[in-house]
């Protein structure tokens, strides 16, 4: 599903190049639950922005399901992020002034997608999260975990094949953030392909596999049940990914 | 992305703040209001000397001593013009076809007396068709006679002003008035009609052309009036009105006006000093556009994270231009119809308290003013529009705000 080949990022900061990926090689295959780890700075986000083509690489390639998308235009990367990729962020990022349900609806709106068509899916959306009954309130009407839950019907919505996750439970409770974590085993069960970014090893623990990144490369691989002994890795481990 | 969902969303975001968005949309509705309510009464004004043009009637030559062109003699060599005299008059109703009559014209000021009051008036030497070429009543007693144009008869006709002054309570048919060292007998009272064309109707003396000629020690009449025959062209009787003086005088040394000529004179004055006012007003449509500029900058700031959202959502750039230019729009056109709706309110006010300025604002008017709106909206819009649409997507989503 998604195929990086020497992929690399270079930043200019204050006139000096910042290599955030600095050659990476990766196949992640279709159905896979991947988790990124790494401390601050270590490129996650960034890797993780490429994944979903918000970010293009300096150089290498990248393929995602089968077409080699760091060659594409800006207007068709825009429309393999509509199309192929949803986001989960660990800010939620809803849209304040619109219901739960409008939301969702908002990646068919920009997709031209029918009214009538856009409620209906955006409700069978919002209903496999569990949020029917939630549908009509805004976001500061919703908790912490059914905001993240809403935002995870927006990404779904549009049924893509890989689903991205920057820090989900990052700014939930233990207990909204094992919900999500489990809505999200559901999603991965039903065949989704997951990638997420993390600093929290229990959310780490549910992925299949685990890679670990310092310094922009690859430092580890490691199947998932051995991620209890990164917590040295680079103690003392953040909470949070705040940039 | 369709477009009816644009709008929404676009509107979605400016109810959000109401009394931001408000307060723009305000900038833009007083600057409409001004360009309607100016241009109205502009045209209203521009209609009402128009009318005052008409009410004269619309088949007038009015011939003027003197050549109004340069004639390209050097100054001083050609001479003061000739007069034009009485006999010209008699000629022209003679000898020129197409001409129906001629009114015959000579002015001056002087101090009218009745017993003990005095006052000073506009004293107008006319000839007996006078009342009929201007369209004008009596409102009682005669008008000076027919025959006595040329013997110079001391009669006098007044304005009711005039009348209201020298003889108040009394009835001024038959008293005697002195005009200057003249002494005349008043016939008839012009019918009340307020200033037309400058001369204020009711405050006049009329006296027999010829008298008023030598009252003023003049040899050359003020004006003539030629009324045009129906149906006769009045270009073709113009020619030959000039053809005949100039052959009379040796020289080409009057200025005919025609009513149309003087009426698209000052229409066109009229028009230009209208436009001149409502392009000023428009000025303040400009400044509304910034205010329109601050408040879209502020909101891009504001909502950089959506932006960032919106394109991870699969978004292109130039659908959030089209959401921020959307809005800047809708801000705008909002304002100019409220602006509108709010212009033809005063205009109608303004119509109720000043009757010959009554008329609903001219529809160009009101058209001009709102796609200035709407189009500096637009401009003004498109500053933020554009730096949205240029947010790098994952600098937006990082936004802490």
């Amino acid at each position: 599903m998604i195929r990086l080949v020497g992929v690399t990022r270079t930043y200019e900061v204050g006139g000096r190049p910042v290599h955030a990926l600095a050659g990476i090689d990766e196949h992640i295959a279709p159905g896979e639950h991947v988790a990124i780890m790494g401390p601050s700075g270590s490129g996650k986000s960034t890797l993780l922005n490429v994944i979903g083509c918000l970010d293009r690489p300096s150089s290498g390639r990248y393929v995602l399901a089968g077409r080699d998308v760091s060659e594409l235009g800006e207007r068709e990367l825009d429309l393999v992020r509509r199309n192929d990729i949803g986001f989960i962020f660990q800010s939620f990022h809803l849209v304040g002034r619109l219901s739960a349900l409008e939301n969702v609806e908002l990646p068919l709106l920009f997709a031209g997608v029918g009214r009538r068509e856009r409620r209906e899916r955006a409700v069978k959306a919002l209903s496999a999260v569990g949020l029917a009954d939630r549908a009509t309130h805004r976001p500061d009407q919703l908790s912490g975990g059914e905001r993240q839950r809403t935002a995870i019907a927006r990404a779904l919505v549009t049924q893509p094949k890989v689903l991205l996750a920057d820090e989900p439970t990052g700014n939930l409770d233990t207990k909204s953030g094992g919900q999500v974590l489990d809505l999200l085993d559901r999603l991965h069960h039903e065949g989704i392909t997951l990638v997420v970014v993390t600093h929290d090893p229990n959310v780490a623990r549910r992925a299949e596999r685990l890679i670990v990144l310092v310094d922009g490369r690859i430092a580890k691989r490691l199947p998932a049940a051995e991620v209890r002994s990164l917590d040295e890795l680079f103690a003392p481990a953040p909470t949070r990914d705040t940039p | 992305m369709r477009a009816l969902d644009l709008f929404r969303f676009a509107a979605g975001a400016l109810t959000r703040h109401l009394l931001r968005s408000g307060l723009s949309l305000l900038g833009v509705a007083i600057g409409v209001t001004a360009v309607v309510v100016l241009v109205s009464l502009g045209e209203s004004a521009r209609r009402y000397v128009l009318d005052q043009f008409a009410s004269i009637g619309n088949n007038l030559l009015i011939v003027v001593p003197g050549k109004t062109e340069t004639s390209g003699a050097f100054p001083g060599l050609g001479g003061a013009p000739n007069d034009l005299t009485l006999a010209d008059v008699a000629a022209l109703k003679r000898q020129v076809r197409g001409v129906a009559d001629v009114a015959a014209m000579s002015a001056g000021t002087e101090t009218v007396e009745a017993r003990d009051r005095r006052r000073q008036v506009a004293v107008l030497g006319a000839t007996d068709n006078f009342l009929r070429v201007r369209r004008l009543e009596l409102a009682r007693g005669e008008f000076l006679p027919s025959d006595e144009a040329e013997r110079g008869r001391a009669v006098a006709v007044i304005g009711t002003q005039v009348a209201r002054e020298l003889f108040p309570g009394a009835d001024p048919i038959g008293q005697v008035i002195r005009i200057g060292s003249w002494r005349f007998r008043v016939i008839g009272l012009v019918a009340p009609m307020g200033t037309q064309l400058g001369i204020n109707i009711d405050e006049i003396v009329i006296v027999p052309v010829a008298t008023g000629l030598k009252m003023f020690n003049r040899t050359s009449l003020f004006r003539v009036m030629v009324e045009l025959a129906p149906g006769a062209d009045a270009e073709e009787t113009e020619r030959r009105v000039v053809a005949l003086l100039t052959e009379r005088h040796g020289e080409e040394d009057v200025t005919v006006l025609s009513q149309d000529s003087v009426v698209s004179a000052a229409s066109g004055i009229l028009r230009a000093l209208t436009l001149a006012i409502g392009a000023i007003a428009g000025i303040s449509l400009a400044v509304a556009g910034i205010g329109i500029l601050n408040v879209m900058l502020v909101s891009v700031t504001e909502r950089t994270r959506e932006v960032g959202l919106l394109r991870a959502l699969g978004a292109g750039r130039g659908q959030v231009l089209w959401v921020f230019l959307i809005e800047a729009a809708l801000l705008s056109s909002v304002g100019g119809l409220v602006g509108l709706a709010a212009g033809a309110g005063l205009t109608a006010l303004f119509g109720q308290i000043f009757p010959a300025l009554a008329g609903p604002p001219p529809a160009w008017a009101a058209a001009a003013a709102f796609l200035t709106a709407l189009s500096t909206g637009v401009t003004f819009g498109l500053l933020p529009a554009r730096r949205a649409a240029r947010l790098d997507p994952v600098e937006a989503l990082r936004t802490s705000k």
